[in-house]
């Protein structure tokens, strides 16, 4: 027994197929982790040191000052207060952009496959193609309605647009999900006399934490990366950690500060790298969960 | 002790018309089963009385009361679902109450319900548990305590039973059929083993295709089918049928095939026979007696010893007879073997309407 499990593991490490795996596996970690690598390196470097022109090399000597220029007192535009108020706006919108899509497409997703209301696979279809018409095409018509409706430059107004737009995607990830619950335990819920939200609360929501940590992981990165509705929507006080990114980097008065750039570009994309980090594991088995349960 | 009335209930979802014009009356405190094949409608028809799915045509009624339209908590019916249905999330016990929880009963009193229906299908050591951490006999008492704690007037069973291993079966039938002496109420139950339908049931009802077939007592629809499908259905292993044709001259009836001639004089005919009808003999495994005082004589082809009997199947000049025999003799492969049929005990069945004569 044991013989043969060794000997299959040997083959395993040495047949050529799996050597050419590792290499590209290897050369694609390399290819994502070298820019990671330099940005880090340049980021706690001095002007100096980066003047001395090899990217690659180690930094002379470590400094974190660049860190705490790009964090409170590097240019966007006029004001010279860092990244850090972009920070603060960007955990704004993204809380409420996550929860509010989370819940309206959950309650959605569990209308449409519990209590199937007449025209509900209609429904549907709009909203499915919905998620193929891209944003650019809405974008005019959006910022006269919001206009209009008084939310133009404002959180409410950008909160609103994430919620928008990502309603498809959460409804057809829920509604997925629910279908492959199987009908007799709404039935069930429904003659212990269940209503519309008791169910739905009681009942599914807590079913549901796999699927809602899938759609938390969408939200908080789509969101957290967007830049032109942030852009568009959100209104001066509001600007996101993107777009004061950009600013940042846009902004130069005399020389480029490639390690404020690099360091204030790192504090940008945390948010995004910790929760992939976080919750990688989850990601995949909520995925699999809902493909597979039946 | 609730009476369930079912009036001309037609059901179509989509195109497919599932339950046609059905009538049935169910008295109150019965064990009424409903047996048929899988897929004929019996959980569509189950889940209507219940009101989880809406009826296309027809009234029910419960307690002399019309449901029809009545949404499903109202109808103070208790359900255990097919696939137990049991909520993932919450322990046993939450389980139980949850209706009495959405009915905003007072905790002490939900408390009280759930202990004793706990204590009355041994479930009080699992009350912390959840549904997943359960045996499939263990969710099945849950299922139906959460039926139970409602204090329905009336309960539907959707094949309860069906998950189970054989032994776990035969041991819940007993209990259910305890179950029903004691509390009295009017229970509905869905199976599709014939076994489960004898052994529990005041009546049965036999559906197919989404129509009733006939509705009677078990011995009643075992001994007198109303149709060859209902004599096909019930019994293990099947009746035996023999088509042939029916020979009358002034003071006999007499069954013929090419082989066989039985002469049918004690037979209850329905309407007067005709001469050379041709009909399907119909007759049980029990029926076929192996007796040394027999006429008939055949080959053993096939023996299936089942402990308490044996099923013995005889090639008898081109066709198969299975007979079931209490005797401990041994019989070997390929041996002739004197039997003969009881015909008393027949059912005829015309061969084109398929019905009793
Ligand atoms: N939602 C539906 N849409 C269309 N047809 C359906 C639907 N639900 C059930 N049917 C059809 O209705 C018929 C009866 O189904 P039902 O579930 O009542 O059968 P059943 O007698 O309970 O079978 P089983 O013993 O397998 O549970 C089946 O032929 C099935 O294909
Ligand atoms: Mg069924």
């Amino acid at each position: 027994m044991s013989y043969s499990t060794t000997a299959r593991q040997n083959r395993k490490l040495s047949s050529p197929a799996s050597i050419g795996v590792y290499v590209f596996l290897i050369s694609a970690a390399a290819f994502f982790v070298l820019p990671l690598y330099i940005m880090l390196v340049t980021s706690v470097k001095t002007m100096e040191d980066i003047q001395l022109g090899n990217i690659f090399a180690l930094p002379v000597s470590v400094t974190l000052e660049p860190w705490r220029i790009a964090w409170n007192s590097a240019c966007t535009g006029v004001a010279c207060e860092g990244i850090r108020g972009g920070f603060l706006n960007s955990l704004a919108i993204v809380i409420p952009s996550t929860i509010l899509p989370i819940l309206l497409g959950a309650l959605n997703g569990y209308a449409l496959s519990f209590w199937r209301p007449r025209g509900a696979n209609v429904l549907f279809a709009i909203l499915m193609i919905g998620a193929f018409i891209p944003v650019q095409v809405m974008m005019f018509p959006l910022v006269r309605i919001l206009a209009t409706l008084g939310l133009f430059s404002s959180l409410s107004g950008i909160i609103l647009v994430h919620l928008i737009f990502s309603m498809p995607v959460m409804t057809l990830l829920f509604r997925n999900y629910y279908l492959a619950i199987p009908q007799e335990l709404f039935m069930a819920a429904r003659m212990d006399g269940g209503g519309f939200l008791r169910i739905f609360f009681q009942l599914m929501l807590p079913m549901s934490v796999p699927i809602i940590i899938v759609a938390a992981i969408i939200q908080v990165t789509g969101v957290w990366n967007d830049y032109i509705l942030g852009l568009v929507f959100a209104g001066r006080d509001n600007l996101p950690m993107t777009v004061q990114l950009n600013n940042i980097i846009n902004t130069t008065t005399g020389v480029r500060l490639y390690n404020v750039n690099m360091a204030a570009t790192i504090i940008t994309s945390l948010v995004p790298l910790t929760i992939y980090f976080i919750s990688g594991r989850w990601f995949v088995r909520g995925i699999t969960n809902g493909a597979i349960k039946g | 002790m609730a009476s369930v009335s079912i009036q001309n209930i037609s059901i179509r979802i989509g195109d497919n018309d599932i339950i046609k014009n059905l009538n049935l009356d169910v008295v109150g405190g019965e064990f009424l089963v409903l047996l048929g094949p899988s897929g004929c409608g019996k959980s569509t028809l189950l889940h209507s009385i219940a009101g989880l799915n809406e009826v296309t045509d027809g009234r029910i009624e419960i307690e002399g009361q019309d449901v029809t339209w009545v949404d499903p908590s109202k109808r103070n019916i208790g359900m255990v679902f097919q696939s137990y249905a049991l909520y993932p999330t919450m322990t046993v016990e939450r389980n139980m109450s949850f209706g009495l929880r959405v009915k905003g009963m007072p905790a002490n009193e939900i408390e009280r319900k759930v202990q004793s229906v706990a204590e009355m299908l041994h479930l009080t050591p699992l009350l912390k548990r959840k549904p997943s951490q359960l045996s499939g006999g263990q969710r099945q008492r849950v299922a139906i305590g959460r039926a139970l704690v409602r204090e329905a007037c009336v309960f539907l069973f959707d094949e309860p039973l069906s998950n189970l291993d054989a032994k776990l079966r035969t041991e819940l039938r007993r209990e259910l059929k305890l179950l029903h002496k004691q509390l009295g109420t009017t229970m509905i139950y869905v199976t599709h083993d014939q076994v489960e339908a004898m052994t529990l049931a005041n009546r049965i009802v036999v559906m197919r295709n989404g129509c009733i077939q006939q509705i009677g007592a078990p011995c009643e629809v075992y001994e007198k089918p109303e149709n060859l499908f209902v004599g096909s259905f019930l019994g293990a292993p099947s009746m035996n049928f023999v088509r042939g044709n029916l020979v009358t001259d002034a003071n006999s009836v007499t069954f013929t095939t090419a082989q066989l001639s039985l002469n049918l004089a004690h037979y209850a005919f329905r309407q007067p026979p005709t001469d050379g009808q041709p009909i399907t003999l119909g007759i049980r495994p029990e029926h076929i007696r192996i007796s040394p005082q027999g006429n008939l004589q055949g080959i053993v082809a096939l023996i299936e010893p089942m402990g308490s009997h044996q099923v013995v199947w005889i090639n008898y000049c081109g066709n198969t007879f299975a007979s079931i025999t209490q005797q401990i003799i041994e019989y070997k492969l390929d041996e002739h073997i004197i039997f003969d049929i009881d015909v008393t005990k027949a059912s005829l069945f015309d061969q084109v309407s398929e019905q009793r004569l």
